[in-house]
């Protein structure tokens, strides 16, 4: 097809994926999104969500948290801080985190860092729904 | 001349001490093999990193943000790298010379240190060590690296501190490490990079300019922290796989040394029987 676009997404510890794309959908902060070829020139900042890439031909998901986004006509990066794919993700460890966020928002002690909270809870409520 | 049992035992114990070496070397190097795989599958995210901080501030050059310029304070944080263990050479000593040759007043300056070696070198000099996060350098993860910079960037906006640097080991290849000063906080940039970078398309952000570089900015110091802690890692098992290896090869100079001495006094001790024999029988006939 020729209406694909390079797509890398980049996190610290690896390149974890690096390919053409025909679309991308991701959260932003300001919402989601999806981006085809030939999209404005973007920066845009990451939330918690789930990454949908789609191939010619398959469609992959996978769970990125924090990070940013640069779009550019022909090529789109995303530098992630995590990023995983379905089969990485440990649910009893989301389980857990969720239970510990929800406990913590529900709490409303004055030492609760509330914004903390409610991003690991989103964090968790991803990699739940991505798997 | 030094007693034959006395060589003997100097030679066993260095042959000892060069088995040590040996194996220590043997371990730095499967050490160094892991982290610089680790510093190079880290490379292509701090790469894009500076890329795509250095063409923001290109095209949004006079843009009034904390970030960009110095807080009012005098006091400088400077978060150091070295390790936790001795015997790599020249390298916690030369990240401590970095600190201490850079200009910057004693009383200036609040160290973070990673590192147990370098923070006892630095505290007899006195400086003033505000945090020590040295189980850190044992294996760095992004979230170590982001707690760290949030709590530095933490003092920076409380304008506890003005200036934000980095000390590290900056690998270059397995033989050879720089120890390297780095501005961190505010960014600063070479002119000439910035004119590269400005050539690129025009870019729009979302949300504003404003907010996303309060996001991107400590992503971006984070990222060069981690990959510095990276590096650092690296350098520090190069060097210490270096400092390894001559001591190794010292050992064997100073092994073939004593064994030659060790035979001279043998056959010394032998000829000296044999006069003494030869004489006694010359006496008895």
């Amino acid at each position: 097809m020729a209406d694909n676009f390079q797509l890398q997404i980049i996190t610290p510890d690896r390149v974890f994926y690096e390919g053409e794309a025909s679309m991308v959908e991701f959260t932003s902060v300001d919402g989601e999104m999806g981006v085809y070829k030939h999209h404005i020139p973007l920066t845009t900042v990451l939330a918690p969500g789930i990454v949908t890439i789609t191939e010619p031909g398959s469609k992959k998901e996978a769970a990125v948290h924090a990070g940013f986004v640069q779009i550019l006509g022909e090529k789109v990066t995303f530098l992630a801080e995590i990023a995983e794919w379905p089969d990485e993700i440990d649910v009893a460890r989301a389980e857990a985190a969720k239970a510990r966020a929800e406990e913590r928002l529900r709490s409303h002690s004055a030492e609760i860092d509330v914004a903390r909270a409610e991003i690991a809870l989103k964090k968790a409520l991803v990699r739940l729904h991505v798997k | 001349m030094a007693s034959m049992r006395d060589i003997k035992r100097r030679k066993g114990s260095i042959q000892s001490t060069q088995q040590i070496t040996k194996a220590m070397k043997l371990v730095s190097t499967v050490k160094l093999q892991k982290a610089r795989n680790r510093a190079e599958q880290s490379n292509p995210y701090f790469n894009h990193m500076y890329q795509t901080v250095t063409s923001m501030l290109a095209k949004s050059g006079n843009l009034n943000h904390p970030y960009l310029k110095a807080g009012n304070s005098q006091k400088k944080a400077v978060i150091t790298i070295a390790s936790n263990r001795g015997l790599a050479g020249g390298y916690n000593a030369n990240v401590v010379k970095l600190i201490t040759g850079s200009g910057m007043t004693k009383e200036d300056v609040q160290v973070y240190m990673i590192g147990r070696k370098a923070k006892e070198l630095l505290m007899r000099k006195g400086y003033e060590i505000k945090a020590d996060y040295s189980d850190v350098i044992e294996g760095p993860t992004y979230d170590d690296a982001s707690l760290i910079c949030k709590e530095v960037l933490e003092a920076f906006i409380r304008g506890e501190i003005g200036e934000i640097y980095l000390a590290y080991t900056h690998f270059k290849n397995t033989v050879s490490h720089e120890p390297t000063l780095m501005k961190l906080l505010p960014v600063e940039f070479d002119e000439e990079e910035l004119k590269e970078a400005e050539t690129n398309v025009l870019m729009n952000y979302e949300p504003n300019e404003e907010e996303a570089l309060d996001l991107i900015i400590p992503k971006y110091m984070t990222s060069l922290f981690y990959g510095a802690l990276v590096e650092a890692v690296a350098s520090e098992n190069g060097a210490r796989m270096q400092a390894m290896d001559s001591a190794t090869s010292n050992a064997d100079e100073m092994i073939s040394d004593l064994t030659l001495k060790y035979n001279r006094a043998r056959q010394s001790s032998i000829t000296q029987e044999l006069t003494e024999i030869i004489a006694g029988a010359e006496a008895i006939s």
